[in-house]
C-alpha cells in the first residue's frame, strides 16, 4: 500500500516535470538579438564589458547586478557554520585537543601534504583574486583553501587552526563586504552600487568593487569552512 | 563530434550506475565514495557544457568537502547500514 502511494506520487511528479520540460526548447538559442537586447541574458552579455570592464560575465552578475543575493548566500553559509559550531564546539582547557584522529598518517601523505599545501593556498587565492577575469570566484577559491587545510588536518594529528583567528578573519571579511555595500548606498544611491572607476577590460584592477567583494567573500568562505572542518574533526564520540 | 557524444554517453552511464550503487550499497563508506564519483562526473559535464564556474564549485564542494564531511560522519556513527547505530550519548563533559 505504502509503495503504491509512493509510486503514484512519483508518477505525478514525473508527469509534471515531463509536461514542464516539453515546453523548453533545448538546443535553441533563446538569447534573442545581442545588439538590441530584449532578454535578460542578452542584456547582461551586452552591457557587462562596456559598463563594468569585467571579462567574466558570471562574476559581474553574481557580485554586481545581483550583489545583494550574494550577501544573502554568504549569510546562509555563515549561519550554517555557526549552527554547526554551536552544536559541536566545546571549549577545552588551554592546549588540550580532543581529536578523533588518533595517530599520524603515513610518511608519504605527510611529506606530500607539506609539499602541496602552499600550492593549494596559492591556487585558491588566485581563483578568488582573478574572479572577475577567469572562471571561479570567492566561493570556489575559499573552498579550495579549505581543502588545503583539510589535507593538513588529515596528514598531521596535531595540526590545529586557532578558532580565534578564524573568527577574526571571517568577521572582518563580512564587515568589509557590508562596508562596500554601504559605501555604494552613501555615494551611489543604492546598496552595493559600483561607485569606483571600472578600469580597463582584462586588467587585474578592473571592475570597480568586484575584486574587493570577491576577496572578502573568499576569506570569509575559507575561514568558515576551515572552522567547520576543524570542529568536525575535533568532535569525538566515546565508543 | 561523434567522439564527444560517445564520451558523454559513457559518462552518463557511469553517473547513473554510481547513483544506483550509492543507494544499493550497504557499506556506507563505499556509498559516500560513489556520491563523490557522481560529483566528479557532474563537474566534467558542467565543464563540457561551458559552465566552468559551476564546474569549479562542483569540483571543490562536491568532490572534496561533502565527501569528507560524510566520511567523518560515517566514521563517527556506524559504517554499515544494517548495523545498530551508536546509541551512546556524545561526550559532553558533565552530563550523565
Amino acid at each position: 500500500m505504502k509503495k503504491a502511494i509512493v509510486i503514484l506520487l512519483l508518477a505525478v511528479v514525473g508527469w509534471a516535470l515531463v509536461d514542464a520540460f516539453t515546453h523548453v526548447k533545448f538546443g535553441e538559442s533563446r538569447l534573442g538579438d545581442l545588439k538590441n537586447p530584449n532578454t535578460v541574458g542578452a542584456f547582461y552579455l551586452q552591457k557587462t564589458a562596456p559598463e563594468l570592464s569585467v571579462a567574466n560575465v558570471v562574476t559581474a552578475i553574481v557580485v554586481n547586478y545581483r550583489g545583494f543575493d550574494t550577501l544573502g548566500e554568504v549569510t546562509v553559509l555563515f549561519l550554517a557554520a555557526a549552527g554547526l559550531g554551536s552544536i559541536l564546539y566545546r571549549r577545552k582547557e588551554k592546549g588540550a585537543h580532543d581529536t578523533m584522529i588518533l595517530k599520524n598518517s603515513s610518511q608519504l601523505l605527510q611529506t606530500g601534504a607539506r609539499l602541496i599545501f602552499p600550492a593549494i593556498l596559492v591556487l585558491g587565492a588566485y581563483v578568488f583574486i582573478h574572479g572577475h577575469l577567469t572562471p571561479g570566484g570567492g566561493f570556489q577559491g575559499g573552498v579550495i583553501i579549505a581543502t588545503g587545510f583539510l589535507l593538513m588536518f588529515m596528514a598531521y594529528k596535531d595540526y590545529h587552526v586557532s578558532h580565534n583567528i578564524l573568527t577574526w578573519v571571517e568577521s572582518l571579511a563580512g564587515v568589509l563586504f557590508v562596508t562596500v555595500g554601504f559605501w555604494g548606498l552613501i555615494f551611489g544611491g543604492s546598496f552595493l552600487k559600483n561607485t569606483m572607476g571600472t578600469g580597463v577590460l582584462n586588467d587585474l584592477l578592473s571592475g570597480g568593487v568586484i575584486p574587493i567583494v570577491y576577496i572578502a567573500v573568499g576569506f570569509k568562505v575559507a575561514a568558515e569552512l576551515t572552522g567547520v572542518l576543524e570542529t568536525l574533526l575535533n568532535f569525538k564520540i566515546k565508543k | 563530434m561523434v567522439f564527444n557524444a560517445i564520451f558523454l554517453s559513457i559518462l552518463a552511464v557511469i553517473i547513473i550506475a554510481s547513483a544506483i550503487y550509492a543507494v544499493a550499497q550497504k557499506d556506507l563508506l563505499y556509498a559516500v565514495i560513489a556520491t563523490g564519483v557522481i560529483s566528479l562526473i557532474l563537474s566534467i559535464y558542467f565543464f563540457v557544457m561551458q559552465a566552468p564556474d559551476v564546474a569549479l564549485t562542483e569540483a571543490a564542494i562536491g568532490i572534496a568537502l561533502t565527501t569528507i564531511i560524510f566520511v567523518i560522519t560515517v566514521r563517527n556513527t556506524s559504517r554499515r547500514e544494517d548495523e545498530v547505530p551508536v546509541t551512546k550519548e556524545p561526550d559532553r563533559g558533565d552530563e550523565n
